[in-house]
């Protein structure tokens, strides 16, 4: 039993970080439970001679390939699209690549604007203070300007385009198309005591620079110092309710396996939109048979992705391979809904700068393009850095059978319930997935690429975990409000990607963390009467 | 001690398959992926793919009717070429693990012109480009979606 704390976070990724941070000011106990570790720059695998080989053992982008005693298992069969994530202290910004957009106005009003899916309670002026603010703690690199945005002013100059980037602009410009430098939380200067970046090239699975943001090393130094307490190796069981309905603690285990149990006046979840529908259905009571502030049954529902069309192509000169950091432009150009194409809504288009000589081989091989036997050494030659690709990003409306549930029979190490997926890609991101892959194919032609080739759905591709417990106004089609507490339970709120109504078409992580932020903003602007 | 649980047999095949995956080049001065020092990087990084390549492994021998490494050159060429095509994940992580230990040897990367180096602390210089290419996109309207 330890003593009763004002707050009680759980999770310490983008989310996480960014409340906890936020909520330092009121001098309140704050305590955030993450049951990963802290991880080392020196762990990251570009410390080492396999860098990459480790991203198919401890440093896999699949928690079900990782298999770290940290991890939990996720029984994703029923999806075309596996989990990306890691636990630990930074949860997933560990394991991501900093590509940085925001939601655009126009994500916030689908239904007013499109006739699909909701609106969401909040619009993107809301958000943009926290925006701004969140650049400014993770420290954003990119170009103030951007035509596809409202006015926005990166803290830092953009990442270098290079061989890659300069070959798909000109290709842009041929095509008349929108692009744009990416916004990304890589420091192109040295920046709040990160080092610069020097392109290491392997910015996925940690930065061993520090140049890549990461909670750990962004927000986590400053609330530790205001006094936050984050205490690592502790996996939350359950959410436990008092005789009121109101959320009296958490049930945990810690680094040793024992039980405990943690008191608290406000619970926080922060676990990602797997996670925090896995925490809540597993949080069972007799006020809440079917999972704790779940009497909308839309706990676990709604699940969004962001299907990923992956095409590529090779080229006659060679490019940057992995040297700089992976993803350095963006385009908007097919972002906004046409009512002239077969689909509502839209896509970014992220461009990549190459890949490392040993997945160039592994990809190769397995598509069939690099034979064995003699003819190997010649053909790879052709390919290794000659490769130039983009993939759109698609927005994945919202579908109730898209869902997370508990599997019946498999469960994480300290014997609790893991989730299952259920995910199918509708009709409508079909088609604006083939729509991507034509308009990739021209951009690729253009660029002087041939030998194109597709991976659409990406398989390791679900980096965005969404929607399982929307925010809304109304209590019978959302879990919580719309600054983030649960409609059920009034000592309870989320702050992850669970909360989002609809996807929009980028990477979500600026806009979690600029939602975070606002809810910790509303939570301190209604301390006094914060459970009416 | 190894670092892995296949017999003599199972290695014996593992290696002659190796080495026809990426056999050895005079022309461009590389070594085989049976080569032993790569071959015994491949031994040594089975970790999660172990199960998956004993797999395989069995299948090969399977199609070869017994050992693969006894096989005549040409019979060898048609069992490979069958056990490619029947795809699947035990292949794919044996020859994952091939791939991944050949293209890290300092021989195999030296002939490709790469630094054999762990990335940090070096770094890489990556050009700034002209950003002149920008001007057009600039000179564009505004094209986000205004919502009242």
């Amino acid at each position: 039993m330890h003593d009763k704390v004002d707050v009680l976070i759980i999770g310490s990724g983008a989310s996480g970080a960014a409340v906890a941070w936020s909520l330092a000011e009121t001098r309140m106990r704050i305590l955030c439970l993450e049951q990963g570790d802290w991880v080392k720059p020196t762990d990251y695998p570009s410390n080492g001679r396999d860098w990459e080989a480790r991203l198919f053992s401890d440093f896999a982008v699949n928690p079900n390939r990782r298999a770290r005693p940290t991890d939990y298992p996720i029984n994703d069969d029923n999806s075309p699209i596996k989990v990306v994530n890691f636990n630990g202290v930074g949860g997933s910004t560990i394991m991501y690549t900093a590509h940085f957009p925001r939601l655009h106005p126009s994500d916030f009003k689908v239904r007013t604007l499109d006739g699909v899916a909701d609106d969401w309670p909040i619009d993107y002026a809301t958000l943009e203070p926290f925006f701004a603010e969140n650049d400014r703690m993770m420290g954003v690199s990119g170009l103030a300007g951007d035509p596809a945005y409202p006015p926005k002013q990166p803290p830092m100059p953009p990442l270098p385009l290079g061989k890659s980037g300069a070959r798909f602009g000109k290709a842009m410009n041929q095509l008349g198309w929108h692009w744009w430098p990416s916004d990304s939380t890589i420091a192109t200067v040295d920046y709040e005591g990160r080092a610069r970046c020097i392109n290491l090239g392997h910015c996925t699975p940690g930065c061993a620079q520090g140049a890549k943001a990461s909670t750990d090393i962004t927000y986590w130094p400053h609330a530790i110092r205001a006094g936050v307490e984050l205490r690592t190796r502790c996996r939350v069981r359950e959410i436990t309710i008092d005789e009121h309905g109101m959320a009296s603690g958490v049930i945990y285990y810690d680094a040793d396996g024992k039980e405990q149990f943690q008191a608290a006046e406000v619970v926080i979840v922060a676990c990602n939109g797997v996670g925090t529908p896995r925490l809540m259905l597993n949080s069972v009571s007799a006020k809440f048979p079917n999972g704790i502030a779940n009497s909308s049954g839309l706990v676990g529902k709604n699940l969004m992705f962001h299907p990923y069309a992956l095409t590529y192509g090779y080229v006659d000169e060679p490019l940057d391979g992995n040297r700089g950091p992976p993803l350095c432009l963006w385009s908007q150009e097919f972002y906004e809904t046409d009512p002239k194409r077969d689909f509502v809504r839209g896509y970014t288009f992220q461009f990549g700068r190459g890949v490392g000589a040993i997945m160039e081989a592994i990809v190769s091989s397995a598509a069939g393009r690099l034979p064995w036997g003699e003819d190997h050494h010649r053909v790879y030659r052709k390919l290794l850095n000659h490769r130039i690709g983009l993939s759109a990003i698609c927005e994945d409306l919202p579908e109730e059978h898209n869902r997370v549930t508990l599997d019946p029979d498999l469960k994480d190490s300290s014997g609790i319930p893991a989730p299952k997926l259920e995910y199918t890609i509708s009709a409508n991101s079909r088609r604006m997935m083939e729509h991507g892959i034509a308009r990739a194919r021209e951009i690729l032609t253009a660029a002087g690429a041939g030998n194109i080739a597709v991976e659409s759905p990406i398989l390791n591709g679900g980096w965005h975990l969404l929607g399982t417990a929307r925010m809304g106004t109304d209590p019978g089609r959302s879990v919580v409000n719309e600054w983030g507490r649960c409609h059920d339970v009034k000592n309870l709120f989320i702050v992850d990607g669970s909360i989002w109504v609809t996807s929009g078409g980028v990477n979500p992580t600026s806009t979690i963390q600029a939602l975070a932020l606002y809810i910790a903003d509303s939570i301190k602007q209604r301390l006094a009467n914060l459970f009416d | 001690m190894p670092n892995h649980h296949l017999t003599a047999a199972e290695i014996r095949d593992f290696r002659a398959l190796a080495g026809m995956v990426i056999p050895a080049s005079d022309t461009y001065r590389v070594p085989g992926a049976d080569d032993e020092l790569i071959f015994n990087d491949i031994l040594n990084s089975l970790e999660r793919d172990h199960d998956d390549i004993r797999r395989a492994l069995a299948h090969l021998a399977a199609l070869a009717g017994g050992a693969f490494a006894d096989l005549d050159p040409q019979r060898r060429i048609e069992v490979a070429a069958a056990f490619r095509d029947a795809s699947g994940a035990p292949l794919a992580a044996l020859v994952r693990v091939v791939l991944l230990c050949y293209y890290r040897d300092d021989r195999v990367m030296r002939s490709l012109g790469l630094e054999p180096r762990a990335p940090f602390p070096k770094g890489h210089v990556v050009e700034q480009g002209d950003w002149s290419l920008l001007d057009p996109v600039r000179a564009r309207p505004p094209m986000y979606r205004l919502v009242e």
